[in-house]
Parts: structure tokens; C-alpha cells; sequence
């Protein structure tokens, strides 16, 4: 494992707006075929994380690297040039646009010449259609269906395709499953699974600890924008991660309790003992 | 039945539907001869003029924005080419391309100013609505001491832009008809027209698509205030002279043919011959009561019920065409 470059790595990577430090020396690596699950909770620091990935914003300190060189993204194309994608917890697509038309925006397909050049509505269904199949979501048949009439997991399993069509490398995952119910979130789940598969590195934010179990080969919890725990697949248990979620690294008393008061309190942790 | 769901799906389902709805009430309880309708200039002349505007501006409003400077920039088109040409003398294609700048740049203003700052473009257009207003009128106090300002234009000028087609109907119809076709292939045939789509469904998203949204949205701000100005130009041709009032009753009239043709005011969603049927159908209503027995003042509350009805449907056919798709086989469950 370790003697393969990693796509993507941060190095002591800070971020600051301002006065205010947002992210503290944070160092990642994932390789490809691999799923870095990204945890924290609310205000963690895990949107300027994705942010600073995504060539949103650029690091105050320290360096990325991808395959082993590090890069600068002044833009976020820069970035999606460089084959990072980022999907958002909606999908970002056009709910009022046909599949096809949604799939190619920006880079629609097109035939003839000249001032004739016109949108070929056939071969963009038929590539987008097959993009999403290719990710098992068999009941997209039809191109001209408008994506706004898809569920919440196929809306975000054609964004998945789009991006994995256009070359993505680094998939950025961003809440994909806290807007979606249980059936659903297992449906984008399972389209990790197959993006992990085809050697995608993937970058999945979550706060739901059963999600990052399902998918994950490597954790990150981010507290109060710094890394608090770096570990893999089966270091730890589901209550020690979420216990580490909420801040609480050795209280070994308040485990059991944690989560149910996270769930009652709208995803509060407790107040610190005195 | 297939065809029918088909066709109810499509943005423009509620304007075409609102066009013959309207016709038959008139023909009904109007008392309205078809042959006598369908002959009449008055109303193809009023759905020409009101055209030309209300599809860059329906365009725009699929790409999520408004711009109702376009009821200063009529006048303001009519004054520039009477100023320049008839005013002052010049050749009148100086004045035709003076006009077409002034659209332009109007246009380029409202189109930077929308996309620098985070103001709506509303508030925006309202302000550059006023300012036109504003320098149409003391412009022309200035430059020629008074309000109206006449124009005599060339044969070949005329010919194009100001005059009647078998004694009744203005040109205008037939660069109507040209600008509605070319928009229609640009908008739904073309990349371009993909772009303004996904911008007015979401412009971040689309930005990160690859679409450039600053340079498509103020394009399409010059478009509209050009369209205005062009407008406004072909009146003063077509009249031989221009004032510095009127045009202001464009903002609404525009704004109800788009919505009756089935554009979403929020953005992402319509279509060019949506806008064409809502401009017909506004004009049959406005223009078309003339010809039958009804008061004529009662064609502003045909006029709002209409929009009612048709901003009802449309909102039916759109939650239909959200639904699934033709071609989609479902099982009753």
C-alpha cells in the first residue's frame, strides 16, 4: 500500500480567512480504488476542506499533490481539469433539464457544421443512458426524461456518472447520502462501491457513521479543523468513531450515550463534563 | 392519447391551448367572424411589435434573469434614430447603427452590472429604466429643444423596416417572424441554448459545468435591449417621427406573453414557441375584443383571468412532464 503514490495528498495543509484558522496542518492520502471517509460533524471544517480540494479556495500553508507533484488550482476548472469532481449533496443538476441535455452541459455533443451546428439530442441520450446503466441504475431508460422527476439517489448517481464520464480521477462525495432515506442512501452507496471499483479515489464527507462504515477503507475525523484520528477499515468501533465525532475521545462512560443524545438534540454533542 | 400527453409535457402546451380557448370565447360570446379575425392587421401588427421584444426577454428570463429597462429603451431607440437622422441629417444607416449601439450598450451595463454584483436583476433593470428615461428626455430637450422629433428615411429604409405589406400590415410581422425562427434554432437546436438552460436552473452549477454564464447573461441583456431599441427604430421609420413617452406599457405586456407561454419565472424552464403562442394570444385578447360585441373594457379582466388560467396549467403540465418519461412502461401498483 504504502509504497504506491497516492492521487491526491495533502501535506500540512492550512487554511485561513483572515485571522481565523479554519484548517490546521491537515495531511491526507488516497490512493486509487479507495474510499477516504471524511467525518465530522457540523462547522468541523469539512466544507473548507472540500472547498480547498476543489480549487474553491487555495491553501494558506502547505501543499497538494497529485500523483506525487504538487499543483495550485487558482480556479475550481483548474481543478476539474485536473480530474477532481465534486458532487453535492443535490446532485447539481438542472431539475427542469432532460437527462441528456443536464448530463452534457457545458460540453454538449453536437453535429454539422458551421452556423448548423446543432445539439445532437440523440447521441447524448444514448451516452448519457449508458453512463448511468454502467453504474447499475437500470431504470434510467429514457434520455428525455426531465431529472428533476428522478429520486434523490438517482439524481445523485447520474451526477456520479457525469463525473466519472468527464474523467474524474478524485471524486469528492459531499453529504451524498444525508439528504436521502435508507433505501436511497444504500443506492448511492452501492455507486461508491462501483466508483471505488473502477480505481477512482474517492473523498466521502459524511456525518453518518453507518454510511462511512458501509463504503470506507480509511477515516479521517475533522474536529474543530484538524484531524483528530487517522485510521483504517476495522481499527475501530462505530461507537469509538462517533464518539470521536462528537469530541469526546476518552470518555469511555458517556460512549453509550453519545449517540443516543446526538439523536435527540439534533446532532449536538453534550456538554463537556465538569 | 400518446401524442396528446406528449404535447401537454412541452412549456408551450398552456399558451397554445389559452390561444384557441380565447379565440372560441371571442367566436362564442363575442359574436367574432373568423374570416373578419384572421384578416385584420391590427392585432398581427400589435403581436409583431410586442414580439420582437418578448423573445429575447422570455430567453433571458429562461436564463433566470428579467430586464424591464426594455420600456425605456423603445422610446429611447425611436428618439436616437429621429435625433441622429432626422435631427441632425445623417445618413440613416448612422442612425440605425447609432440605435442598435445604444441597445448594446444599455444592454452591456445591465448585463455587467447583474453578473459583478449579487443585486437582482429586476432592481437593476428598474434603475437603468429610469436612467433611459431620464436621458431620453432631457437629451432630447437639449439636443433639440423638444419632445417629438421627426424623421424622413429613404426609400430602401422604409421599405425594410417601416412599411405596410398589402396596405395593413406592418414589415415588422416578417422580422418577427425571421427573429423568432432564428432565436428557436439557437435556443433549441444549439449548445448555446443548452447553456441558458442550465444557467437558469442553477447558475453555479452550470458554472462549474463549463458554461460561461458572465458572458452568456450580458449577451443576452444586449440582445434584449437591442431587440427594444430595434423596435423602437422600426416605429419611428414606420411614423415618421418619434416621441419620448410610450414604451412602458411593453414591460407587462412583454412579461405576460412570456409567462403565458409557459417560461418559468424563476428560470430553466420554457421555450420560444411558448413565447411566440403567449405574444399571439395577448395580442388576440388586447386587440382581437374590437371585433366583437364585448366593451373593450373588458379586456384587461379577460387579460388576468387569462394569465391565471394559463399560469395554472402550465404548472400542471410542468408537474406531468416532471413525471416520468414516454417511453417508460408502468406497471399499475
Amino acid at each position: 500500500m504504502s509504497d504506491k503514490t497516492p492521487i491526491i495528498e495533502l501535506r500540512k495543509v492550512d487554511k485561513s480567512f483572515g485571522p481565523i484558522d479554519v484548517l490546521h496542518e491537515i495531511s491526507l492520502k488516497v490512493h486509487e480504488g479507495e474510499v477516504l471517509c471524511l467525518l465530522g460533524d457540523n462547522g468541523a471544517g469539512k466544507s473548507t476542506l472540500i472547498k480547498t480540494l476543489a480549487g474553491v479556495h487555495a491553501p494558506t500553508r502547505g501543499e497538494i499533490l497529485m500523483d506525487g507533484n504538487p499543483v495550485s488550482f487558482a480556479r475550481p476548472k483548474d481543478a476539474q481539469e485536473a480530474g477532481i469532481a465534486t458532487v453535492h449533496q443535490f446532485g447539481g443538476t438542472f431539475p427542469l433539464m432532460s437527462i441528456g441535455r443536464s448530463f452534457f452541459a457545458g460540453v454538449e455533443p453536437t453535429k454539422g457544421f458551421g452556423p448548423f451546428r446543432v445539439y445532437d439530442r440523440k447521441k447524448a441520450n444514448e451516452i448519457a443512458v449508458k453512463a448511468v446503466q454502467d453504474f447499475g441504475i437500470t431504470r434510467i431508460d429514457d434520455g428525455d426524461r426531465l431529472v428533476g422527476g428522478l429520486s434523490g439517489g438517482e439524481r445523485q448517481s447520474l451526477a456520479i456518472a457525469r463525473a466519472v464520464h468527464f474523467g474524474a480521477r478524485v471524486l469528492i462525495l459531499d453529504e451524498p447520502t444525508a439528504a436521502l432515506g435508507v433505501k436511497q442512501a444504500a443506492h448511492v452507496l452501492r455507486i461508491v462501491n462501483e466508483a471505488k471499483r473502477r480505481g477512482l479515489a474517492v473523498i466521502f464527507i459524511t456525518h453518518q457513521v453507518m454510511h462511512a462504515m458501509a463504503v470506507g477503507d480509511h477515516f479521517a475525523v475533522l474536529i474543530r479543523g484538524a484531524i483528530a484520528a487517522d485510521f483504517r477499515k476495522g481499527e475501530k468501533s462505530r461507537e469509538e468513531i462517533a464518539d470521536l465525532m462528537a469530541g469526546g475521545e476518552s470518555m469511555a462512560d458517556l460512549e453509550a450515550n453519545i449517540e443516543g443524545y446526538m439523536e435527540t438534540h439534533e446532532g449536538h454533542p453534550p456538554a463537556p463534563a465538569r | 392519447m400518446n401524442t396528446i400527453r406528449q404535447f401537454l409535457r412541452r412549456p408551450e402546451a398552456a399558451s397554445v391551448i389559452s390561444l384557441v380557448g380565447i379565440i372560441a370565447f371571442y367566436v362564442i360570446f363575442g359574436g367574432v367572424e373568423l374570416g373578419t379575425l384572421f384578416g385584420a392587421a391590427s392585432w398581427v401588427n400589435f403581436a409583431a411589435n410586442l414580439g420582437i421584444v418578448a423573445v429575447p426577454v422570455g430567453i433571458l428570463m429562461i436564463g433566470g434573469y428579467i430586464d424591464i429597462s426594455i420600456g425605456a429603451m423603445i422610446p429611447a431607440g425611436s428618439m436616437t434614430i429621429a435625433i441622429l437622422s432626422g435631427y441632425y441629417g445623417l445618413p440613416i444607416w448612422v442612425g440605425i447603427l447609432g440605435t442598435l449601439a445604444l441597445g448594446a450598450v444599455v444592454g452591456l451595463v445591465n448585463g455587467i452590472l447583474t453578473t459583478r454584483t449579487t443585486v437582482p436583476s429586476l432592481i437593476i433593470t428598474l434603475a437603468t429604466l429610469v436612467v433611459m428615461q431620464g436621458i431620453v428626455l432631457s437629451g432630447a430637450k437639449l439636443l433639440t429643444g423638444a419632445a417629438s422629433v421627426s424623421l424622413t428615411s429613404p426609400e430602401w429604409a422604409k421599405a425594410m423596416f417601416g412599411s405596410l405589406i398589402g396596405s395593413s400590415h406592418q414589415v415588422v410581422i416578417l422580422w418577427w417572424l425571421v427573429l423568432t425562427a432564428i432565436f428557436a434554432f439557437v435556443i433549441h437546436k444549439t449548445r448555446y441554448g443548452n447553456w441558458v438552460y442550465a444557467m437558469g436552473g442553477d447558475i453555479v452549477s452550470a458554472r462549474n459545468a463549463g458554461v460561461p454564464t458572465a458572458k452568456l447573461t450580458i449577451a443576452l441583456f444586449m440582445l434584449s435591449a437591442m431587440s427594444a431599441a430595434f423596435v423602437g427604430m422600426c416605429g419611428a421609420i414606420q411614423f415618421n417621427s418619434a416621441q419620448v413617452s410610450g414604451g412602458m406599457g411593453y414591460i407587462f405586456n412583454t412579461i405576460v406573453s412570456i409567462v403565458v407561454g409557459g417560461v418559468l419565472l424563476t428560470g430553466g424552464f420554457g421555450s420560444v414557441v411558448g413565447i411566440f403562442f403567449g405574444t399571439l394570444t395577448f395580442a388576440v385578447v388586447s386587440q382581437g375584443i374590437y371585433f366583437t360585441d364585448i366593451d373593450r373594457n373588458w379586456s384587461s379582466l379577460i387579460i388576468g383571468v387569462m394569465l391565471l388560467v394559463a399560469v395554472a396549467m402550465n404548472e400542471s403540465f410542468r408537474k406531468l412532464a416532471l413525471r416520468a418519461g414516454p417511453k417508460r412502461k408502468r406497471q399499475a401498483t
